[in-house]
């Protein structure tokens, strides 16, 4: 190589005279550590549980799956769960409360840069992917524990109050709702490492989920589009989520759905992981 | 030690930082001046590996940022701004930096106590002052013990307690034999305490020298005189062999002679002064004539310690690429 040497470190070099004798180099007593993704993990867990934007988003996302769930079943019948899940009650709040999880996923990244805490962060771990991973990790499980205890909690309500009226098997609903919302959640903590703006990736997955909800009773006005829009209807995700509590037992439970989600959810990973690695913070 | 070679950072059109080689030492304070937008924090990003190098490379004791594993044990630093959750307390804070590196708890109290903030730990870190605010940064910087410290403008907004408290920080861990690193656009403030002075102007390397060479070097100490008979006074000096300036209206500065010398002379020639005042240039001019320099001339190289002159290679014209014109139109 026939690049020019940096200055190499051992004092070759005429010392000038503001330089320390050697062996004066301050040695700290911590002792020195090979990190891996555990720490970051331990790292990533504090952070979520200590800013209060956490216990307010799934604060309200419990109180409307839970809330509308218990008014759901108190106001339904025994024979309206003839050929439903007792889960049935808690899609109705996680219609609303998805909202509640997406914006904790943009907020658990995009808040650090906002703050300018992400230069913190990246000093004290250079290793860029490993934060991002824990950041996934962390929040996924979070969000997976607390919809699926929701949704279950919703269950055992209903099946208290409408004891013996469903034959249909719900724990299914449990895992595959919960999964669901919390992929949705996933996508949007992506999102927000890609857009790394709160309020551009909250409107973004907002739209993502809303618009295909919307759009196809436009669609459907022209023929041309009648296929896109019959695509759209059957894709979007509050319909998914109709499907995954099999509100129409003909239509599936949602399986198509959630592989579509996770398929986007994957690509949008991918997406944040290579941005992350190539931009300068 | 960090060790900075050809570094240099493009935005766009712009040439943010260009072409930078120096070392720091450790047990010294080297002080990183330039005028705002000179690339200060631009190069301090660069060395933390936030933002990617154009060209060139920085090494921590030898190593690329990312390929140390537990930087906070190498080096800690103070960001410009607030680099904080503000919703989050001080102490969980720091907590989450110190698990990242593994680090253990106790360390956090420690540093808490160490930067006097121990009372408001479990405070929101958004409700502190500037001050409080700071001294969370340097326990964040700390909290390894690292061997180098590295702080971006550490005094900007403190109260004077405030700035004799960092002052006095500073000094004592260069002591203790750590590298200490931290900017500033104040050349002051670095008389205060830097040891050794790395200059930048428009993101180049204007000077690499030691504190006390800069002042030797750079405060012009000059004699300023009045007289009402100018003219008279002109001529003997002239005879003498003394130089002099006409500095505006009536009055005369003298390079390089004593107030006593040209007092005595003027008096032997009865001549009458208004004012005999021997004067000397602050530190901050010379900064500023420094770094004015470079606006104009882009190669004032700096007496680099054993370094090649930075700018020895004339810079490369701006690569030219398709949609250039495009742009234009």
């Amino acid at each position: 190589m026939s690049t020019p040497q940096p200055q190499t470190h051992q004092q070759a070099a005429p010392a000038p005279n503001w330089q320390p004798a050697p062996g004066t180099t301050y040695t700290s007593p911590i002792p020195i550590t090979r990190t891996h993704l555990g720490h970051a993990l331990a790292s990533e867990w504090t952070k979520i549980k200590s800013v209060r934007s956490t216990m307010w988003t799934l604060g309200v996302f419990l109180l409307l799956v839970v809330g509308i769930g218990f008014l759901v079943a108190v106001n339904t019948s025994d024979n309206d769960y003839a050929d439903v899940p007792y889960t049935i009650p808690a899609f109705f709040g996680l219609i609303l409360g998805q909202i509640c999880l997406i914006t904790l996923g943009v907020l658990v990244v995009s808040s650090e840069y906002g703050t300018g805490m992400i230069r913190t962060t990246f000093t004290a771990s250079p290793q860029r992917h490993r934060v991002l991973t824990a950041k996934l990790m962390i929040f996924f499980a979070v969000a997976f524990v607390v919809s699926a205890l929701a949704i279950a909690f919703v269950g055992l309500v209903t099946s208290g109050l409408h004891g013996g009226s469903s034959e249909v098997s719900w724990a299914g609903t449990v895992v595959k709702g919960s999964l669901y919302v919390s992929l949705l959640g996933v996508l949007a903590l992506a999102v927000g490492s890609m857009l790394r703006h709160s309020a551009g990736a909250i409107t973004a997955m907002l739209g993502l989920v809303l618009v295909p909800a919307i759009l196809p009773a436009f669609l459907m006005i022209s023929d041309s589009l009648r296929t896109v829009g019959e695509k759209m209807m059957e894709y979007n995700a509050p319909n998914a989520l109709a499907r995954i509590f099999e509100i129409d037992s003909e239509s599936g439970t949602g399986g198509p759905q959630l592989g579509l989600l996770a398929g986007l959810t994957a690509a949008a990973i991918v997406g944040a992981y290579v941005l992350l690695e190539r931009r300068d913070v | 030690m960090i060790e900075v070679a050809g570094l240099s950072k493009r935005y766009g059109e712009k040439l943010a930082v260009d072409g930078l080689t120096f070392d720091v030492r450790p047990g010294i304070v080297t002080g990183f001046l330039g005028p705002n937008g000179a690339g200060k924090s631009t190069t301090m990003r660069m060395m933390l590996g936030l933002d990617r190098p154009t060209a060139g490379d920085v090494r921590i004791d030898g190593r690329h940022y990312d390929r140390l594993t537990d930087p906070l044990t190498h080096i800690g630093a103070l960001l410009d701004a607030k680099a904080v959750h503000g919703g989050r307390s001080a102490f969980n804070h720091l907590l989450c930096l110190a698990q990242s590196n593994g680090i253990p708890r106790a360390r956090v109290h420690e540093v808490l106590d160490t930067v006097g903030l121990t009372a408001v730990a479990k405070k929101k870190a958004k409700g502190f002052s500037l001050g409080m605010g700071q001294r969370l940064g340097i326990a964040g910087a700390l909290l390894g013990d690292p061997r180098i410290l590295m702080f971006d403008e550490p005094v900007n907004g403190l109260d004077p307690e405030g700035i004799h408290w960092i002052r006095t920080l500073m000094k004592s861990l260069a002591a203790q034999g750590r590298t200490v690193f931290v900017s500033s656009h104040l050349m002051s403030e670095m008389a205060l305490t830097a040891d050794h002075l790395v200059v930048i102007g428009q993101g180049r390397l204007l000077a690499d020298t030691s504190m006390a060479d800069f002042i030797r070097e750079n405060s012009r100490s000059y004699v300023r005189i009045r007289s009402p008979q100018r003219e008279q006074l002109l001529d003997v000096l002239h005879r003498a062999g003394i130089t002099v300036v006409e500095a505006g209206g009536e009055t005369l500065e003298v390079d390089g002679h004593g107030s006593e010398e040209i007092g005595e002379l003027a008096a032997r020639h009865r001549i009458a002064l208004h004012e005999l005042s021997p004067q000397q240039a602050s530190l901050e001019e010379a900064f500023m004539q420094l770094t004015a320099e470079s606006v104009e001339y882009h190669a004032h190289a700096g007496p680099a310690l054993g370094d090649p002159p930075p700018t020895a290679v004339p810079p490369p014209a701006p690569r030219r690429s398709w949609g250039d014109d495009w742009k234009k139109g």
